[in-house]
């Protein structure tokens, strides 16, 4: 089977039936604007030149990748391999897709950014982002999420962005991107929508997945130089599915190596509460995409839970969507207990603390590891570092602070 | 044709704009808003819009966030959204529904449509289905025999608006402004600017929603505009009284008023 899922992506952005447009009309222009400005840019080498010397300078490209054999012990003897992304300037894949939007913000002209955030990683991302060149940076976050990740309000405030905490809904992650949908259905003349995950109207699933391709690209060439050959299987955390479609995607024509999303599990999907959006959700559309969604019957979004701010999200990437429907990617739910012991087990093995988020691949990691044998070779996204975390992992495991 | 169509065919004959008023079903809760509705009726408003109260209303400002928020606490579903279409057309006004996509696709593109018909009801308002991804939608309102409603805003460009507007039946909703639903001081130029945009690609009648929530602004609409929707300014007045005995005076008052307006 050749999969080239980049073909299924037309004009308007569709996956399958997944992805497309569903917006108010107000934003189509902008939404035009913004395709074809990213058209003109990927035409453009200067582009590519611009953002490639980001990496190389900023950002701290290519992320090397770590082999980890002691936390292997505790999966299988699998052969574990981490791309690192937790090592990128500001501490997460998210710098990625900021510095790629961030360019194309100075090519459109326009002179303020808004952002969501939910684990304040991307939010971090866009402030730094926009300190960098110049722009006005607001963030909105669910007031739930300023409080689980109090360390990076601060970071953004130091870094020049206003935060905005939302107090609407669940007060989390969903209900940020419903008020930056607002503050740019309002300002939409002068300010981008610098979207942070693979989901929303196209071209945003298309654009945010290209600006994380390296990750991928990187990755492949390091184990194939490493090792002599491609992984059996290639693991990230899903929330909105950003990082994961970035180390997938240079993989997808690769059949023999499986790729596995681990989504947020939280308490179990059997209890309800949970932000597995593909394993425990179904078709439905928010947030401007049609993809799998945490609904009702009456098709109203149900709150998501998870221990994690930045995978509590009750939808995902439409290209996810299409990707599981076909098989080419399996999604597997990882409860938060699970999570938070495999975040345990990479900081005492091998001193590296990961986000709660890239936790949940390392959890599914030590299962496929057990499934596959001491003969497979992991490769597994790092997508983040833990240090915003520490608060929430220090409750987790009584140690007072 | 629609009972919608036809108000509209009389309000040209008599040279006014008809006026619309918008209220989302299950608020304050399922009767009250029928109850509410009804007094909007007996104050002059010529149609209504029921709105399907939604989880992630993008489109909407606090005050319809809030008003939606109330009534899914209360268990609103499609079930209580068609009761609500139904007692309104019961009274003999013309009704439509507003609802995000979702709903839709969950309840059923075919059926939803057939639920409107049922109802009484005249169309739907649909603010977040661009045309590309109509198709369905498309044939279902044919085949039922209703209006689909999309919104234009001012940011639309004349080639695009000639598109979507081609999809309209029953009246085009004018977005007044860039920006969300709520009361504004004044009703942006914007507004005037769209319409006479519109007229150049539609003969379809315009109403002009965002923002209007006074009998002087919807004069001033009235003018060039079809119909004038009202929506936030009757939400807030049931939100600041303090009974719904004195919620229903000043909606009714509100409606006089407002009524009056439209007469140019």
């Amino acid at each position: 089977m050749t999969v080239n899922s980049s073909q299924q992506s037309e004009i308007l952005g569709h996956f399958g039936p997944y992805g497309g447009r569903f917006v108010p009309e107000a934003l189509i222009e902008a939404l035009d604007s913004l395709t074809a400005a990213y058209e003109s840019a990927k035409a453009d080498p200067t582009f590519a030149a611009e953002l490639d010397h980001l990496h190389k300078t900023y950002t701290g490209r290519p992320s090397i990748i770590t082999e980890v054999p002691r936390f292997a012990e505790h999966a299988g003897g699998a052969r574990i391999i981490l791309k690192r992304e937790d090592l990128n300037h500001t501490g997460s894949h998210k710098i990625n897709n900021v510095l790629g939007q961030a360019l194309l913000v100075k090519r459109m002209g326009k002179k303020r950014i808004i952002a969501e955030t939910g684990a304040g990683q991307h939010g971090v991302a866009s402030a730094t982002a926009a300190a960098l060149m110049g722009l006005e940076c607001v963030v909105y976050m669910g007031e739930e999420d300023t409080k689980r990740q109090s360390l990076n309000v601060a970071r953004m405030k130091l870094l020049g962005a206003d935060v905005v905490p939302v107090t609407q809904g669940s007060k989390t992650l969903k209900d940020a991107i419903n008020e930056a949908m607002r503050d740019w259905v309002t300002n939409v003349d002068t300010t981008h929508y610098l979207l942070g995950t693979v989901a929303g109207p196209h071209p945003f699933p298309t654009m945010v997945r290209d600006f994380h391709r390296i990750i991928g690209v990187e990755a492949r060439a390091q184990v194939l130089e490493l090792t002599g050959k491609l992984p059996d299987a290639v693991l990230a955390c899903v929330g909105g599915g950003s990082n994961a479609i970035g180390i997938f995607h240079p993989f997808i024509d690769d059949t023999s190596v499986r790729l596995i999303g681990l989504e947020a599990g939280g308490s179990g999907v059997a209890s309800g509460k949970h932000a597995a959006t593909i394993t425990g959700g179904t078709p439905g559309v928010l947030h401007g995409t049609r993809s799998y969604v945490l609904q009702d019957e009456n098709g109203q979004t149900v709150e998501s839970h998870s221990i994690s701010a930045g995978l509590d999200y009750p939808g995902v990437g439409p290209e996810h969507a299409y990707l599981s429907d076909i098989g080419r990617a399996e999604y597997q739910a990882i409860t938060d207990d699970e999570a938070m012991q495999a975040f345990s087990l990479l900081s005492k093995t091998e001193g590296i603390i990961p986000a709660i988020e890239t936790a949940h691949a390392l959890a599914g990691a030590i299962k496929i590891g057990r499934e596959l044998g001491p003969d497979s070779t992991l490769l597994i996204n790092l997508s983040g570092r833990g240090d915003k975390d520490v608060d929430t992992a220090a409750r987790y495991f009584g140690i007072p602070l | 044709m629609t009972a919608l169509s036809q108000l509209f065919e009389k309000t040209r004959g008599e040279n006014r704009a008809a006026l619309i008023g918008y209220l989302p079903a299950g608020f304050p809760s399922h009767q009250e808003c029928i109850d509410a509705v009804t007094a909007m009726v007996e104050g002059g408003v010529d149609a209504i819009e029921i709105g399907f109260p939604y989880s992630d209303p993008v489109m909407d400002g606090p005050i319809i966030q809030a008003a939606a928020d109330l009534s899914l606490s209360q268990g609103t579903g499609a079930k209580e959204v068609f009761s609500t279409l139904k007692a309104v057309t019961s009274l003999g006004t013309p009704a439509v529904v507003m609802t995000y996509w979702n709903p839709i696709e969950r309840y059923g593109v075919e059926n939803f449509a057939h639920s409107i018909a049922e109802a009484g009801g005249s169309g739907v308002i649909t603010p977040d289905l661009t045309i590309e991804e109509a198709l369905p939608w498309r044939a279902a309102v044919k085949k039922e025999e209703i209006n689909s409603i999309f919104v234009v805003a001012p940011s639309t460009k004349d080639d695009r608006l000639a598109q979507v507007t081609a999809e309209c039946s029953g009246f085009i909703y004018a977005a007044s402004l860039m920006g969300v639903t709520g009361t504004r001081t004044s009703v942006s130029s914007s507004a005037k600017d769209l319409v006479t945009r519109i007229r150049k690609v539609s003969t379809t009648p315009v109403s002009v929603g965002l923002g209007v929530s006074t009998r002087e602004q919807a004069h001033e609409v009235a003018q060039y505009a079809d119909g004038v929707i009202v929506g936030s300014a009757f939400i807030r007045l049931l939100q600041e009284s303090q009974s719904m005995g004195e919620g229903l005076i000043r909606v009714r008052e509100l409606a006089q008023s407002l009524a009056q307006g439209v007469r140019r």
